[in-house]
């Protein structure tokens, strides 16, 4: 590190060291006055969060064996500092740019303190330096912070969704059903297909009921993606039955000139069941009727 | 029947949504093998499942991948007088995947839309081989030069 | 062509009017041709009723193979024989769905078992679960 840099560096500390008070407070003020900030967030915890960056950024400047543009990726503790304020914010719901901004905003008010205690426009300038190259870098990794959490969460959802929108339960001995919920897509349909086959295989299910009075609408792809589970289902050697198919979506059905006259229907899950039991042969016993133990 | 020297190259493409996708990232293995001989066929189905293994796929990817490999391979064989199959692991950011090149010498696809529509064949098997293949994978690529000679890749990628 | 080819290995068991076979990891086209024809002479030698195709450890069904289970089913239809082909696996499942392949008209069991007990053979000690007892009111 250069002897300017390294003095650079020193003045910028100080500044922090010196000011810790004001410049928090400053840069709450700055971030209401641009408005990148977001409701949720209280007063004390803006500060404390304020605090954290300053006394963080101040430890990262005193360790000489990082160079300044390196210190927000590479220093732990400013680094942990930046990466908590992004995801704080994110949770939120602050926009990436807003949270950069944030970061940036804090250069402003350290300027403003250093240009306050030093006429020497050489000083100044070293300082300034100092100051865009580790902020620059620490406003580039707020925002790396956030989308690298958005990504995660959307993926980690859209499997537990897609898992969770599927439940395969066991109606009867032999028989087993699966709740369509929203819309049919490929990805879906093949998620679905593989946990129901695994299903079947596993607790040798006669008997696969899908019932599909929770999906949406039915357009000609659906009607393929319920054809190929249906097939699917067939060549593992069980038998399939679609229940819960409602007045629109038979009308649409019809329509589309999708012929099901090869698959069972039925109109209700009570219903679908009752023929399932038929096709195992467990009939289903009249209401009110016990079976005596 | 020779060509006419003007007559473009067949080519289609086709690409079903893969799972969140990033940019295509680096080629982190690659091995070929010929197509000569019968037995070819099933050290290539071999070679197939040992890399959708190493690229972590699922059971299910894993047979859908060797069975649209099964397909092409047995069309260069036939079709094509035999050919090349080249297997990359490839790795980007959202998962990895697995990408086939199977490559002939043979005369070509004279109509690529009825060979990719089901029940159609010019030999053994029931036709579903490069409609059936494009079905299976996320990303499909078939080109026919004019000067003969066939080229099928295909690309599927871990999902969740 | 006389005598009995053996090219498959693979096993073909008679039990009273019923053959029964299975298929091992993989099929190449070869083995698949010879296996279609093999299983087709021991049908008419022996006047077998019905064939049980055990593919419960078969990973792998391209279309050429799919192909050879739908030419014998239809050609064992043909001489009065019913074929049942037992215990596939759900990736293969899925994968022949995928590939566009129903395999229509050939018929389906989810074990060997339960194939078995279509074809009219039952095991001695029975099967079925006894009572409901356990949802008596």
């Amino acid at each position: 590190m250069s002897a300017i840099e390294s003095a650079g560096r020193a003045r910028v500390a100080r500044a922090l060291r010196d000011h810790e008070a004001e410049i928090a407070e400053n840069w709450i003020n700055l971030q209401v006055e641009q408005d990148v900030l977001v409701a949720g967030i209280g007063e004390g915890e803006l500060r404390g969060e304020a605090d954290q960056l300053v006394a963080s950024l101040r430890g990262a400047l005193a360790d000489e064996q990082l160079p300044t543009a390196r210190l927000a990726g590479e220093h732990a503790e400013l680094r942990r500092t930046l990466a908590d304020l992004s995801l704080r914010r994110a949770r939120g719901g602050a926009t990436p740019a807003a949270i950069s901004l944030a970061v940036l905003a804090l250069k402003d008010v350290v300027l403003e303190i250093l240009r306050r205690s030093t006429r020497d426009a050489t000083e100044l300038f070293e300082a300034a330096v100092v100051l865009n190259r580790v902020l620059d870098a620490g406003g580039i990794l707020a925002f790396d912070q956030y989308v690298a959490t958005r990504e995660e969460i959307i993926s980690r959802q859209s499997r537990q969704l897609m898992e969770l929108s599927t439940p395969v339960v066991r109606l009867w001995r032999h028989v087993l059903a699966v709740p369509l919920i929203g819309t049919l897509d490929t990805s879906r349909t093949q998620v679905v297909m593989e946990s129901l086959l695994q299903s079947i295989k596993d607790d040798e299910a006669q008997v696969a009921i899908i019932d599909i009075t929770g999906v949406a609408a039915v357009d000609t792809s659906v009607a393929h993606h319920l054809m190929q589970t249906v097939a699917a289902v067939r060549l593992m050697g069980a038998d399939c039955v679609i229940s819960g198919i409602r007045p629109p979506i038979a009308q649409t059905i019809a329509q589309l000139g999708v012929d099901l006259s090869a698959i069972l229907t039925r109109a209700t899950l009570a219903d679908a069941l009752a023929a399932a039991l038929r096709i195992t042969g467990d009939a289903p016993l009249p209401a009110g009727v016990g079976v005596g133990s | 029947m020779a060509t006419m020297p003007d007559e473009p190259s067949v080519r289609l493409a086709s690409r079903q949504a893969p799972p969140f996708a990033g940019p295509p990232g680096p080629v982190t293995s690659r091995s070929e093998h010929p197509v000569r001989v019968e037995e070819d066929l099933m050290e290539a189905r071999h070679a197939v499942r040992a890399a959708a293994l190493a690229v972590d796929l699922g059971l299910v990817d894993q047979t859908r991948v060797v069975t649209a490999a099964s397909e092409l391979v047995r069309n260069a064989y036939i079709h094509g007088g035999g050919g090349v199959l080249v297997i990359e692991q490839l790795s980007r950011k959202g998962g990895r995947g697995i990408r086939l090149t199977v490559s002939d010498e043979g005369p070509g696809i004279p109509d690529l839309d009825a060979a990719l529509n089901d029940g159609f064949s010019t030999g053994a098997g029931l036709g579903h081989g490069l409609g059936g293949a494009r079905r299976l994978m996320h990303e499909f690529d078939v080109e026919c030069p004019p000067g003969g000679g066939t080229t099928v890749r295909v690309t599927r990628w871990a999902t969740g | 062509m006389t005598g009995v080819r053996r090219a498959t290995g693979v096993p073909i068991l008679r039990l009273g009017d019923v053959l029964v076979t299975g298929l091992l990891e993989e099929l190449d086209d070869r083995s698949a041709t010879a296996f279609l024809d093999e299983l087709t002479e021991r049908i008419t030698a022996e006047g077998a009723t019905g064939v049980l195709i055990d593919i419960s450890r078969l990973t792998i069904i391209d279309s050429f193979v799919a192909r050879t289970l739908s030419e014998l089913t239809t050609t064992a239809r043909l001489l009065g024989t019913r074929v049942i082909v037992a215990g596939m696996r759900p990736p293969v499942a899925i994968t022949l769905v995928e590939l566009g392949l129903r395999l229509d008209g050939v018929e389906t069991a989810l074990t060997a078992e339960r194939g078995m007990a279509a074809l009219g053979w039952f095991r001695t000690a029975s099967s079925q679960e006894v009572g409901h007892g356990d949802h008596a009111g």
